[in-house]
């Protein structure tokens, strides 16, 4: 796998449109081919080469790609968007969209990111070592599919709107999230290690969300069913499920009404 | 002679009462009455003659003072603004007319504009819900004729829309509504009596913040599943008899405002109640209507979704595509992250509404602000272009809040020589082909 260096040497006065840097744009070119690829502010083109000092070259292939971007990117969008394939570790925190619509590879962001990342991610495993904003693997706006697939680890906080419609994969938020986690999800897993303001599942119609801190007020849809023992992210514990959202439409599968499960750590 | 003009229509909110009638001089100068219209609309008319207003640009100079200048440098500092500035908020849109817009979209659409609407502080979070979910609405005629269970749910119509509860809502006998207010049943949900309240049949005090909670409630309960014993403040077997009368209904309506859309949640406040509305349409007729604020605020959501496909907050700056996201190119958060260069204001006024860091972020950049009168925006630009008050000295394309296009009137002459803004815009779109032809300002 290759290796290629981005250093901001530039700060962008305005924010930064970075749609081309991912590995899959990045696959099969020299420093200085990357140099020239485009980067957006308002309706200015530049290039990357403005705002980057551009070292080593990449695979021929997006997963022969490897990324690795220093300095302050805190003013950057659309960082990792839409990879398939490769690497990309970002060692400051970034603005949104980032990891947006990725359908494989690994990103790795070594801060905190905006909102609206992660958002309708399909496939690859995204982590973030820090805190993330509002609409992390959501749906984009007025689409009805969120993160659909992959793997999502958020070592701190999540915002508000986390996995909005979500269809699938795995989200994994280690701290705290505010209002509205997993509304309208339609299959997938969200796993909540710490605790969840309020609005947790509403309108939701299939997946499971497990929350192991406490919820501020829980939805008047949820009825608590029994009692189970399970292991979950390598922690075994004994949750009381839930079935939910009774005030949303749920399909019918064999014969039998499927519902969303909600565990709660006891 | 003073003369009678008939049927105008009130540019003042979104229920654009169309029964006006007002009283004008013989020479067309001079607005000498309003009759028809509630306290607010009346007063809209009675500006058109105050002393005082501002007929020719004012440009701010070095020492923080206004000079009068001509609308040709105006138009030329506007353009070499736009021409210039990467990123350009374009705000307001809600008081003029579907013409004046698509003019304006024009120019942004050349110089890479965001063009957002009063929506982003008011109704935008109903817009995002019916992005999500879609909307089973009506037209104001079918509530009227129709309706027979009413539900305001935190709005507030006896002082928003003063007219509402009488032409449509509550009071008119309609087709097949004959008893007028006798046959419907009013609700009101809100976490204050207010004065709709007062003209409630029955009134439901949620706590405030719960609205979703209780929406959700309201719904578990349509389908017949168990709730807990209060939901928001409100117990639930008052929750299980309301659902089963709104069933009963024959054609029911929510009207919905400011209470939902800027509550805890916002969008999702307005998306479980659409739900609701959609749920309800398993048992009788059932339909959901924003209260729009200002009278073309649907107008130009209308104009953009038509041309663009959304309806506020639209970023043109990428010129080969329009893009949308509420969060991100809305007005509040562009000026919060200071991610414009310049700002572009006409027929509204941020600076009464938007929060002081939006403003005092917006103060700091190059801006212009088109409106008939002096306001909080005119106060921290450098430039106010004033213009003739649509729908008073000038017609145009307005929209109602049930999506109703309707043609406003022109009822007296505005002061001499000033431009409209259909014509503003054109000079200025005019003049900003000429600086991109010359390859910029």
């Amino acid at each position: 796998m290759n290796t290629v260096t981005l250093t901001v040497k530039n700060a962008p006065e305005l924010f930064l449109e970075c749609e081309n840097v991912n590995t899959d744009a990045f696959a099969g070119k020299k420093a200085d081919q990357i140099a020239k690829l485009g980067a957006f502010q308002g309706k200015e083109i530049t290039t990357l080469g403005d705002y980057f000092t551009i070292t080593g070259e990449a695979g021929a292939t997006a997963a022969d790609t490897k990324i690795v971007i220093n300095g302050d990117c805190t003013k950057m969008k659309y960082i990792g968007a839409k990879m398939t394939a490769g690497e990309v570790v970002v060692n400051s925190a970034c603005d949104m969209y980032t990891g947006s619509w990725m359908k494989g590879g690994k990103l790795v962001v070594n801060g905190d990111v905006h909102s609206f990342c992660g958002l309708a991610m399909a496939g690859g495993e995204f982590t973030i070592n820090g805190n993330a904003g509002n609409y992390l693997g959501a749906a984009y706006r007025g689409d009805w599919r969120g993160m659909s697939g992959g793997v999502l680890r958020v070592k701190g906080n999540a915002g508000s709107d986390v996995a909005t419609f979500m269809t699938g994969g795995e989200m994994i938020i280690e701290g705290n999230v505010d209002i509205h986690l997993g509304t309208h999800m339609e299959g997938g897993k969200i796993i909540l290690k710490g605790n969840a303001n309020r609005r947790v599942g509403g309108q939701l119609v299939k997946g499971e969300i497990y929350v192991f801190g406490s919820i501020n007020v829980m939805m008047p849809g949820y009825k608590p069913v029994r009692d189970v023992e399970l292991e979950v992210d390598g922690t075994k514990a004994k949750f009381t499920e839930y079935l939910g959202d009774l005030g949303e439409r749920h399909p019918k599968r064999k014969g039998e009404t499927v519902y969303g499960h909600l565990y709660m750590k006891q | 002679m003073p003369k009678d003009v008939t049927d105008v229509i009130c540019p003042f909110c979104g229920t654009l009462c169309d029964d006006l009638i007002v009283t004008v001089s013989d020479d067309n100068k001079t607005i000498l009455g309003v009759k028809n219209a509630c306290a607010i609309g009346a007063e809209k008319f009675n500006h058109q003659r105050l002393p005082g207003r501002v007929t020719r640009p004012r440009m701010r100079q070095a020492d923080g003072t206004f000079k009068e200048v001509s609308y040709d440098e105006a138009i030329d500092w506007t353009a070499k603004m736009l021409v210039k500035s990467r990123k350009t908020l374009m705000y307001g849109w809600a008081s003029t007319s579907c013409q004046a817009m698509s003019i304006g979209h024009e120019i942004a659409e050349k110089v890479g504009g965001i063009v957002d609407n009063c929506a982003t502080v008011c109704h935008g979070s109903s817009l995002i819900a019916i992005e999500d979910v879609g909307v089973p609405s009506c037209t104001l005629g079918e509530v009227k004729n129709r309706a027979d269970r009413v539900i305001f749910w935190g709005c507030n119509p006896a002082h928003a829309h003063p007219r509402h509860m009488s032409r449509y809502s509550i009071f008119p006998r309609g087709f097949f509504t004959v008893k007028g207010h006798k046959g419907r049943k009013i609700y009101c949900v809100d976490c204050r009596y207010t004065d709709t309240a007062k003209c409630a049949d029955e009134f439901i005090q949620v706590q405030q913040g719960y609205d979703y909670e209780l929406l959700n409630a309201f719904r578990t309960a349509a389908r017949g599943e168990a709730l807990p014993d209060t939901v928001g403040g409100v117990p639930k077997e008052k929750i299980i008899e309301i659902v089963e009368d709104l069933k009963q209904a024959r054609f029911g309506i929510i009207f919905f405002g400011m209470g939902l859309t800027h509550s805890m949640g916002r969008n999702h406040n307005i998306d479980i109640a659409i739900n609701l509305t959609r749920d309800m349409n398993d048992f009788t007729k059932f339909a959901i209507m924003a209260m729009r604020g200002h009278w073309n605020v649907t107008g130009s959501g209308q104009v953009l979704g038509w041309q663009y496909g959304f309806p506020y907050a639209v970023d043109l700056s990428r010129r080969d595509q329009a893009r949308h996201q509420t969060g991100e190119t809305t007005s509040v958060d562009l000026l919060n992250r200071s991610e414009v260069e310049a700002c572009f204001y006409i027929a509204t006024d941020p600076g009464a509404h938007f929060p002081v860091d939006a403003m005092i972020s917006s103060s700091r950049k190059p801006t212009v602000t088109i409106d008939p009168h002096i306001q909080c925006t005119t106060e921290i630009s450098d430039l106010h272009i004033p213009v003739a008050m649509v729908g008073v000295e000038t017609g145009g394309c307005a929209y109602r809040m049930d999506n109703v296009p309707i043609e406003t009137r022109k009822v007296v002459e505005p002061p001499e020589g000033m431009l409209t803004d259909e014509q503003l815009l054109t000079r200025i779109n005019h003049r900003v082909d000429e600086l991109l032809a010359k390859g910029g300002a």
